[in-house]
């Protein structure tokens, strides 16, 4: 009976994996999944399924929130195993939990109300006259990179500290003993020694901010066409599905699960990636 | 010895940087507190929705989040304990235990749009039949699909935690290992499983992506687990991107902000006093 409970991870994943996979095999198999990965047009009502612009969209808006999330996450953290005293770390970390713990609608809703219209305030006042009006709006790449950049934060931050923490003292000790300050220490010994970990962070951070949906769909503006600056909106894979899903049909809902195909297999290959990195960390 | 410039600038941009990380953190919530709290009165907790929610209160939304989440925990609870036991009490470190735990992280990686889609395709149009479509249960079974990794990890954790002399102590006497399990290691693992099921209530609270596509979204209260019905998040969004009613999306927020500080600063403290009087203090 346990025993049946310990599996039912495997078999979820693997129905996961397999209804996903046969509600969109159909198309894939009509249209073919290289076509489908490079069409440049997605146009529902005319059968016309390309998702190429959506892929350049999530890589997009994942690279910029990568950008804003990598550098403060992980000074976080550095903040956390090396500088702060016990009763501020404390709830330094309790502050980070509690920003895990927010929905994302209400990041979604933060974006639109607070980095939205400020997105578009700078568009506006300070590129005006170089972007189309597609532009101008605040919804797009900034926004969006913007809002996923503190919402893959708390990911960063825990599992960099802990990656942090790992490293043995003698490595420390040893570069104190030589009288190296402590940002020398770090930056030399501590950082390196814990950098298959903080690489693990920054691949999960990555599934989180490929895999998230509401608050993406809630500021980046949703256009299925290729991104021209940093202030395009864009739409993602997880958000054409969460737009589309609620009123598709016939083929077009299998050209949806077709896209959770590719969402599917991207993040199993990064999971393999994280889990790799992690057992070459163990080893070294 | 004298710090080297470089040295003080390292500490003032790590310690800035935290700061910052704090701060968007009290910027958030401050903000959603400020526009949301206003919004809130006995009569928005206790109305209807009215014109697709942008006017009147969060009623319904409510009664849809207690029953949903109520019974995602129910079905849960029990299968991520059972799990995380028979990993850490009735088998050794092997190849099937790595599979599994294997498998559990994959889990806890999918996106939750894709196993929204899962739910779609199974249980709201396979097991129609069982589960009325769109529904509570559907929705629930598709959420337990998502929070299950959760409760393993932290329950097996939990449970790794507590002394071998405990086990070893109760085998001692002639006890027999289910019973050993069952009254010494999971009361001593019991402050570990309210963890456990603390994030899964917070994780499944905050939930939207797969409930769009699962629970169907009706502002009707909904009669039974076979009813379709909307979650606060759910409403949050449909109300912000429908309507376009903010007032109504920030009233939202806000209790969903003291539901989650509720969890988080309650349900530490109570791990706290729990663990406590375990101990012995």
């Amino acid at each position: 009976m346990l025993l049946l409970f310990a599996l039912a991870s495997i078999l979820v994943v693997v129905l996961v994996g397999l209804f996903v996979f046969l509600q969109g095999y159909p198309l894939l198999a009509k249209t073919g999944f290289f076509t489908f990965l490079t069409g440049l047009e997605w146009l529902p009502g005319e059968g016309i399924f390309g998702i190429l612009p959506m892929v350049i969209g999530t890589l997009a808006v994942t690279l910029g929130a990568l950008i804003i999330g990598v550098p403060l996450g992980v000074t976080t953290a550095v903040f956390l195993a090396e500088y702060a005293p016990e009763r501020i770390a404390f709830w330094t970390r309790r502050a980070v939990e509690l920003l895990a713990g927010i929905p994302s609608v209400v990041y979604g809703l933060f974006g639109m109300t607070v980095i939205v219209p400020l997105v578009r305030h700078v568009a506006l006042n300070w590129f005006g006259d170089l972007l189309s009006p597609e532009m101008r709006t605040g919804y797009g790449i900034l926004a969006a990179s913007l809002v996923l950049g503190i919402m893959i934060l708390p990911t960063i931050v825990s599992i960099s500290e802990d990656a942090l923490r790992a490293v043995p003292k003698a490595y420390k000790e040893g570069s104190y003993a030589l009288g190296v300050h402590q940002w020398q220490t770090i930056w030399h010994n501590t950082l390196p020694a814990a950098g298959t970990g903080i690489m693990s962070s920054v691949i999960l951070g990555m599934g989180r901010a490929i895999g998230e949906t509401m608050a993406i769909l809630m500021v980046a503006g949703n256009a299925p066409a290729f991104p021209t600056s940093i202030f395009s909106p864009v739409r993602t894979l997880s958000g054409n599905i969460g737009l589309e899903m609620s009123y598709a049909s016939g083929e077009h809902a299998q050209a949806l699960f077709a896209t959770g195909v590719v969402l599917f297999i991207v993040i199993m290959i990064l999971n393999g990636l994280a889990l790799l990195i992690a057992r070459k960390g163990a080893n070294a | 010895m004298k710090m080297p410039i470089q040295e003080k600038l390292a500490k003032w941009f790590i310690w800035g940087s935290a700061l910052l990380t704090v701060s968007i953190l009290a910027l958030i919530v401050g903000y959603v507190m400020v526009q949301g709290l206003g919004q809130l009165s006995i009569s928005f907790f206790l109305e209807n929705p009215r014109k697709m929610g942008s006017e009147g209160g969060i009623f319904s939304p409510l009664v849809g989040t207690i029953y949903f989440t109520l019974l995602t925990m129910l079905l849960a609870i029990p299968v991520g304990v059972g799990a995380a036991v028979y990993l850490s009490e009735f088998t050794r470190e092997g190849p099937l235990v790595r599979v599994i735990r294997f498998f559990s992280d994959a889990l806890a990686g999918i996106p939750s749009i894709v196993i929204g889609l899962f739910g779609f395709a199974f249980f709201v149009v396979l097991l129609e039949p069982i589960t009325g479509g769109w529904s509570i249960i559907s929705g629930s079974l598709t959420a337990f699909c998502m929070i299950l990794p959760i409760i393993i990890r932290v329950t097996e954790e939990a449970l790794q935690a507590i002394p071998n002399s405990y086990r070893e102590g109760s085998l001692a006497l002639g006890v027999s290992k289910w019973d050993t399990v069952m009254n010494v290691v999971l009361p001593s693992a019991l402050p570990g499983i309210f963890t456990a099921s603390l994030l899964g209530i917070g994780r499944v609270i905050g939930e939207t992506a797969a409930l769009l596509l699962t629970l169907g979204g009706s502002l009707l209260i909904p009669k039974s687990i076979f009813s379709p019905a909307r979650t606060l998040s759910m409403h949050l969004y449909l109300v912000a991107m429908e309507t376009g009613e903010f007032g109504v999306a920030f009233g939202t927020a806000a209790v969903l902000i003291l539901l989650i500080l509720l969890i988080n600063l309650g349900g530490y403290y109570l791990v706290q006093r729990l663990t406590r009087r375990m101990v012995g203090d």
